[in-house]
């Protein structure tokens, strides 16, 4: 298993946000996971991704255990994210975005500068380039992050994150704000990084696009998994849809 | 000629100072760039300026080993203080930052060896203008590349926002503790520098204010690139020397020039031909300062 969580745990005041959570995510999977609001799915990736400690159990990635370890380092060894709300550099362009979501495969290069050489290709710069052809931006590359459309700041998040070159790609909510076309692209997008054998977890409550890109689904009920297998065995279970229903009658 | 030497001699000490402030300001630059306020560099410069001066006398330390000397020991002292205050953020980061430079005058206050409340008299003038301007030629030089560098986008990202800057794998303590140790250094050997000229020294030079006044040269000039707290700390320098002949209205003018720079042109003065950028990023919310 590429991505593994065992007993995973996280509480807030008397909230069990996390509880006991058990995850296998196979390489060159795209592994769904649902549940309703406050199910603690977010909660459950800042665990992963090391924005968050966990009060119990543990993290493995490639079978190391790296529970402890910080986001940049995580990000050093293979797992990017995008964030529930967006968190773009807003101020910088868009190119630099991308450029600073490729930190953790840099050198520094201070010294280099020091003694200004006329400039070679630069394929740091060109693979940005690539990254913003591929999400559709190229063309909005000088632009402020903060500038772009709500679609496109998600679509940037994500070259953001593939700058990164990680093992599993974490995505909570991509299509949120997004119009059909524009998540029917994403759904083509994932499906194209799985072929090149990124690993892909996905948060989304569009049902549909979950159902149609990963091989494995996982639901989350207040903190605890209820429910693991393919979209078919999970589409069938009764606690799941309990579980919807459930959240449903108070909404 | 002679009316040019007459000019010089007669500036020369206005001409030091305007260079020794747009290194302070430079120093307080770093920590600013990466969205860090920080106001420990009156402190530094303290650091710089006792150290050399008390090495030159007792030891007859060699000016540049003097300064250099002054210069590693504040940046060897804002290593451990800034791993300890880069735990908090925004207002707590700067009444901790502070609170240290309070903490350094008082003990300059009770210590015999730096002349307590008398300070240091009689050190020596061994600055020459060239020596200040030709730092600072080499510290703008190096930061403008740093600031394309590697390093440079990390500390705006850092800026612009903590979380996404650890998530795209950057060390966010380890920038933000070496933009602090940086500046230390450099406010340090300013102020190595300034004691050289100044020929005396006492705690109440490097008190609040002090941290103040290199804040306002930095910020009122631009954070955007390297020449902004240079032009910030030429012109507030240089203006009370030029509205001499308006004694009694002078701290009105400048208040009234700051007032106005900073409502009219919130990213400093170097911005004066990026008015459009500056609304651009009010409008989207970006991190103010840059
Ligand atoms: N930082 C926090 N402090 C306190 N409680 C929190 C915090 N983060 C999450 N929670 C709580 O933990 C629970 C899980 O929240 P989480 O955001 O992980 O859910 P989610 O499944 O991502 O929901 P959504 O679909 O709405 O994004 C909720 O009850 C939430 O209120
Ligand atoms: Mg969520």
């Amino acid at each position: 298993m590429l991505l593994e969580t065992r007993q995973l745990s996280r509480t807030f005041g008397g909230v069990h946000a996390v509880d006991r959570v058990d995850l296998a995510v196979a390489a060159g999977q795209a592994f769904g996971l649902i549940g309703p609001n406050g199910a603690g799915k977010t909660t459950l990736i800042n665990l992963i991704s090391g924005h968050l400690r966990a009060d119990g159990g543990s993290v493995l990635l490639d079978g190391a255990t790296v529970t402890r370890l910080a986001p940049h380092e995580l990000t050093a060894r293979g797992i990017a994210r995008t964030f529930q709300g967006v968190r773009l550099f807003k101020g910088l362009t868009v190119f630099d975005n991308v450029l600073v979501g490729r930190h953790a495969r840099l050198r520094s290069d201070v010294v280099r500068r020091l003694v200004p050489r006329r400039s070679r290709a630069d394929p740091d710069r060109e693979r940005a380039m690539g990254l913003l052809e591929r999400v559709g931006l190229r063309r909005r590359a000088g632009a402020l992050a903060g500038e772009l459309a709500y679609g496109d700041q998600r679509r940037l998040e994500i070259a953001r994150a593939l700058a990164s070159e990680p093992r599993v790609l974490i995505l909570d909510e991509p299509a949120a704000g997004m119009n059909p076309s524009e998540s029917g692209r994403l759904r083509e997008l994932m499906r194209a990084l799985v072929a090149e054998g990124i690993t892909i977890v996905l948060i989304e409550h569009d049902v549909g696009l979950v159902m149609g890109t990963c091989e494995r689904v996982a639901v989350l009920n207040f903190g605890r998994k209820i429910a693991e297998g393919s979209p078919a065995e999970v589409r069938a279970s009764a606690a799941v849809r309990e579980a919807y229903l459930g959240a449903e009658d108070v909404a | 000629m002679d009316a040019i030497a007459d000019f010089l001699a007669t500036y020369s000490t206005t001409f030091a100072i305007v260079g020794i402030n747009a290194l302070l300001a430079l120093s307080v630059w770093l920590t600013l760039y990466a969205g860090q306020l920080t106001l420990g560099n009156a402190a530094f410069m303290a650091i710089g300026a006792y150290t050399s001066a008390l090495l030159g006398r007792h030891l007859g330390a060699p000016f540049p080993l003097a300064l250099a000397a002054g210069a590693v020991a504040a940046a060897a002292l804002a290593a451990p203080l800034g791993l300890t205050v880069f735990r908090l953020r925004g207002v707590y980061l700067a009444i901790a930052t502070l609170a240290f430079g309070e903490v350094v005058r008082v003990i300059l206050l009770a210590t015999p060896i730096t002349g307590r409340g008398q300070g240091l008299n009689g050190i020596p003038p061994k600055t020459e203008l060239w020596h200040i301007y030709l730092s600072l030629a080499v510290v703008a030089y190096v930061l403008w590349r740093v600031q394309g560098s590697i390093a440079g986008r990390a500390w705006a990202a850092i800026r612009e926002d903590e979380v996404a800057a650890a998530s795209q794998g950057i060390a966010v303590r380890r920038y933000k503790l070496a933009a602090f140790v940086l500046g230390a250094l450099l406010a340090a050997w300013a102020g190595g520098l300034s004691a050289h000229v100044t020929f005396s020294i006492d705690p109440n030079d490097f008190a609040f204010t002090k941290a103040v006044q290199i804040l306002v040269f930095a910020v009122v000039g631009g954070i955007p690139n390297v020449l902004g707290p240079v032009l910030g700390a030429t012109v507030f320098t240089a203006l009370p020397e030029l509205l001499r002949p308006f004694k009694d209205y002078r701290d009105i003018f400048q208040g009234a020039i700051l007032l106005a720079v900073i409502i009219y042109l919130p990213r400093g003065i170097v911005t004066l031909a990026e008015l459009r950028k500056t609304r651009r990023l009010a409008e989207i919310g970006a991190a103010d300062v840059a």
